[in-house]
């Protein structure tokens, strides 16, 4: 079961790696937000393997918790950022565009 | 044993799931598409992984193996309620930021974009 | 009674938490969830006018669909799956934008409906304007199981039964 779980990690680790890949090459910045909290959703179940195999999960489970709450608003802080444009402008320009194609 | 056996179905098929998310993030043409990788892949992984984890963790039954599965029960009501919620918010950055949405029929467009 | 609900609430997610079970801990879990509860109850369960019949009936069907939205995420983990590894550039993908009209009134039914199109497949919800709700569609036949409203149907049994 404890090689189980080593797989397991090395797995999600490997996972990130194309993630890492839209992070550097994200056309925008938003792209690469998005990434960086996908990133921070695999992290936090790393954790919780990591916290398997030291056979501490309840000590490893609060930093899980911890990392997922500062995820969360981390991005809701950096989506808020973007939030400077007139939304109705843009989306009625969107919508125009989108018909004329 | 049949917990171990739950837990390996249940962690695996996580994980091929978060195959699917990270190979849409790569593979989708724009930005509104890969948030659809990126939003849903994310929320049924970590919920499965997640669950089989605490059936794990209940294998040997004590009062504070319990209280583990209820903290990662937790962490995982969380990041279903949280998933969408950040989704939107991103999306509605993404729109007010002017990102273009890509569609099928000009094909002259470049996909990257 | 709402005040008590949410106390007990509260104090049933620090015993979670803290995993003590002596009195200086427990003492503390009564003080702060105490505090809390004073200064900021109103945030939880906004709308105090519905009766005790209502709440029972909403704890009583919020479970099913709570299933039949799991049931759903599973199906969309399974679309974006087969939309990855599907060859070639992706011939399925076909992105719009929809609008659509909801009936729900309260600001609560429309989060509860916004979320759903989110977790189901192939459809995410962009912003909530009045009774509209913009959408971004991934392919034509999910623009379709978008626009019929038994999923809208679904939240207004459980938390509006006199608007149907």
């Amino acid at each position: 079961m404890e090689n189980f779980f080593t797989l397991t990690g090395v797995a999600i680790f490997a996972l990130m790696l194309p993630i890492l890949y839209r992070i550097i090459v994200g056309p925008t910045a938003i792209d690469r937000i998005v990434a960086v909290n996908m990133i921070g959703t695999k992290t936090m179940v790393l954790l919780i393997i990591i916290g398997m195999l030291f056979k501490r999960v309840d000590m490893f489970v609060d930093f899980a918790l911890t990392y997922a709450l500062l995820n969360f608003i981390g991005s809701l802080a950096a989506a808020r950022f973007f939030d400077r444009v007139n939304p109705e402008k843009q989306i009625a320009k969107l919508e125009t565009k989108e018909q004329e194609s | 044993m049949i917990n171990e056996i739950i837990c390996i179905v249940m962690v695996l098929s996580g994980l091929l799931f978060f195959v699917g998310g990270a190979i849409g993030i790569i593979r989708f043409p724009d930005f509104y598409t890969r948030m659809h990788a990126a939003g849903k892949g994310d929320t049924m992984s970590v919920f499965l992984i997640l669950m089989g984890m605490a059936i794990y963790q209940l294998n040997d039954f004590s009062l504070a193996n319990l209280l583990v599965a209820g903290k990662i029960f937790f962490i995982t009501i969380f990041i279903m309620w949280a998933g969408p919620t950040s989704t939107h918010a991103l999306i509605k950055a993404g729109i007010d930021e002017g990102q273009k949405v890509w569609t099928r029929k000009d094909e002259k467009g470049d996909p990257e974009a | 009674m709402y005040r008590l609900s949410i106390f007990l609430l509260l104090f049933g997610i620090w015993i979670v938490f803290s995993g003590q079970f002596d009195g200086f801990h427990l003492t503390l879990g009564v003080l702060s969830a105490a505090f809390i509860t004073a200064i900021s109850s109103s945030f939880l369960f906004v709308d105090r006018s519905k009766g005790f019949g209502d709440r029972l009936r909403e704890i009583v069907l919020l479970p099913g669909f709570l299933l039949w939205m799991l049931y759903q995420i599973l199906l969309s983990n399974i679309h974006i799956l087969k939309l990855a590894f599907s060859s070639g550039d992706i011939p399925e993908v076909q992105p719009s934008l929809v609008r659509i009209k909801t009936n729900l009134r309260t600001d609560f039914g429309k989060w509860m409906l916004a979320n759903s199109i989110t977790l189901t497949p192939g459809t995410i919800t962009i912003s909530i304007e009045g009774d509209e709700l913009l959408i971004h569609s991934i392919s034509k036949a999910t623009t379709e199981g978008v626009m019929d409203d038994s999923m809208e149907r679904k939240i207004a049994r459980i938390f509006e039964p006199e608007s149907k």
